[in-house]
């Protein structure tokens, strides 16, 4: 009875989120709506191996930057729209990811030595992209403006907020079925006990590998999104740190290892840096504001904002 | 009978450290087969070379006559062998029957299957009553079971027990002799490290001694408990001379090695 109550919330905030755009007809707050989708489907990707998988990676941005290198190459130097190119991205992504993860995970590098070597990994990307002609080096990329399905460019506001809400719902969407499968048990088998479920049969080396490929997959086309709404792109955009920290970041305030973690954690940290912009004049006091309120998160809530609904409904008393 | 687990002359060292050295030993289809020692001796290091955990300086080992050296423990698992570990590693934030649909996907990929397979496996081991318990939450015992029972919803062939009786008390080995002389029943062959003696004598069709990582004595139960090495390798050197000197009845050996087991 409580899971058939909490579809139809998840019904009806679906519909709102679809008709929303028709209300507001204010850019800037379909935008902050845009980059809160944007950043949840990205906090996804992160929570498909960090959350679920248990590996926590530090330069979840290298998919999303070769991704975005790849689609936009490919149209500005090849003619390809990007509708065609962003399946290239993803397939770019999950390259990069199998690479990587066989690289690491072969040889058992595991917590804080794993994220040190998806950190290395992105700026070792970072710093290719900087010295080779064809990303257009530190000059960057500059993208046209056509738009069109096509090149999956809007006029308005209003068709970047649905093509990133389409993206967060397929994230959500990937994410629930990891909770019902054989593939989504085996990854959090392995994020609770590595040996016990190499014991049992999981090849856990290959269930690592298929994790960070579909993270790498959905960084990817999120690269060909951001590329084609904000038509530039250069290597410390590409491979910004500060995007592989708000990827993690948001979807350990959400929750890790759940469907709506991420969600929910981009929708609380956009809304408060925007609210704290707001009220507060000074520049660099609403920063600290979102660090107060990060610290109290991560200090009083270890299982994230979804954690606290759990405990409150008591599902899982804890 | 059929052979089904077959170890050849596997020997292991850490450092200068000779953890095991020149083991072989063999496993029958439908035996309980059991692995004692003292502490030390290298009964877990073989296990885990058995398993996969862990390479072997030198040796082979044999499933179905099939050579499973080297071959990783997932592989191993799919051949129809699967361990449990002394140090209980649960799943630790999901529930129990969680934890046991993780071993009972290893043969099925949907989910309401593996959730019946683990349900039944549960009423097998007594743990019905704790399907929606938190690993977490679960006793020493309860850990013990859960560590049976996730293994044992893999359906193997082959089951090692790595000490599921250790830090439980009389009434509960009791229990667990019994779900384990089930599981034999069922069909499965059973290899255990054991510390407890009287579960050994109870349980084992065959026993083999380890000590200082040299396999000193194997046969039944009863042999192995007059065995004057064995007696020596657990109470220290002269201790045979001295019982057959004052109690040379074998019942009193094989209490007397009882103690020593639980030491």
């Amino acid at each position: 009875m409580a899971i058939s109550i909490s579809r139809w919330v998840q019904m009806g905030l679906l519909v709102l989120a679809v008709v929303l755009p028709l209300a507001i007809q204010n850019n800037f707050y379909l935008d902050v709506l845009t980059i809160i989708f944007f950043t949840a489907y990205l906090g996804q990707s992160w929570n498909i191996l960090g959350g679920y998988a248990g590996q926590f990676s530090f330069g979840g941005v290298m998919f999303f930057g070769t991704g975005a290198y790849a689609s936009t190459i490919l149209w500005t130097t090849y003619g390809i729209p990007p509708i065609y190119g962003v399946f290239v991205a993803i397939l770019a992504g999950a390259i990069v990811g199998l690479i990587v993860g066989y690289a690491s995970f072969r040889y058992g590098l595991r917590g804080s030595y794993f994220a040190l070597i998806t950190l290395a990994f992105a700026e070792m990307l970072r710093i290719i992209a900087n010295s080779v002609e064809f990303t257009g080096g530190g000059v960057g990329i500059f993208l046209n403006f056509e738009p069109s399905i096509m090149n999956l460019q809007f006029i308005n506001a209003r068709g970047f907020y649905y093509l990133s809400l389409g993206m967060v719902v397929i994230s959500i969407i990937i994410a629930m079925w990891l909770e019902r499968s054989r593939f989504g048990a085996q990854l959090i088998a392995i994020r609770e006990n590595e040996d016990a479920a190499e014991a049992l049969g999981i090849n856990v080396l290959r269930s690592k590998i298929l994790a960070i490929m579909i993270m790498g997959g959905m960084g990817g086309a999120a690269g060909t999104f951001y590329a084609q709404k904000y038509l530039y792109l250069d290597p410390p955009i590409a491979y910004s740190i500060a995007l592989s920290v708000e990827m993690l970041l948001v979807t350990i305030v959400g929750g890790m290892g759940t469907v709506f973690g991420p969600l929910v954690g981009s929708f609380v940290l956009h809304i408060v840096t925007e609210v704290a912009k707001h009220l507060i004049e000074s520049p660099g006091l609403s920063l600290i504001v979102y660090g107060f309120i990060l610290i109290l998160i991560i200090a009083y809530l270890p299982n994230g904002l979804i954690g606290l609904f759990k405990g409150l409904s008591g599902k899982r008393g804890k | 009978m059929a052979l089904l687990l077959d170890v050849k002359s596997i020997s292991k060292s850490f450092g200068g450290l000779k953890a095991v050295s020149d083991a072989s030993l063999s496993v029958d289809e439908g035996k309980i087969v059991s692995l004692i020692g003292p502490n030390g001796a290298g009964k877990t290091t073989l296990f885990a070379i058995i398993s996969g955990f862990l390479g072997a300086d030198s040796g082979s080992v044999f499933l179905n006559n099939e050579n499973i050296t080297g071959m990783k423990p997932h592989r191993i698992c799919d051949k129809g062998m699967v361990r449990t570990f002394q140090i209980t590693q649960p799943f630790a934030s999901l529930s129990t029957l969680e934890n046991i649909m993780v071993g009972a996907y290893k043969n099925t990929s949907l989910k309401a299957k593996a959730k019946q397979k683990a349900t039944e496996v549960a009423e097998l081991v007594g743990m019905t009553h704790l399907l929606n318990t938190e690993a977490n939450s679960l006793t020493v015992a309860g850990r013990k079971r859960l560590e049976l029972a996730r293994a044992l919803a893999t359906d193997p062939k082959l089951l090692l027990l790595d000490e599921v009786m250790a830090g439980l008390n009389p009434s509960e080995i009791d229990e667990i002799v019994n779900i384990i002389k089930i599981i034999r029943d069922s069909g499965v062959t059973i290899f255990l490290i054991e510390h407890v003696m009287k579960a050994v004598v109870n349980l084992s069709d065959y026993s083999y001694v380890l000590n200082d990582g040299v396999l000193i004595a194997h046969g039944t139960p009863k042999q192995i408990a007059n065995d004057p090495l064995v007696i020596e390798a657990y109470l220290g050197q002269g201790a045979a001379k001295a019982m057959t000197k004052n109690t040379p009845t074998k019942a009193k050996a094989s209490k007397t090695s009882k103690k020593g087991g639980k030491s």
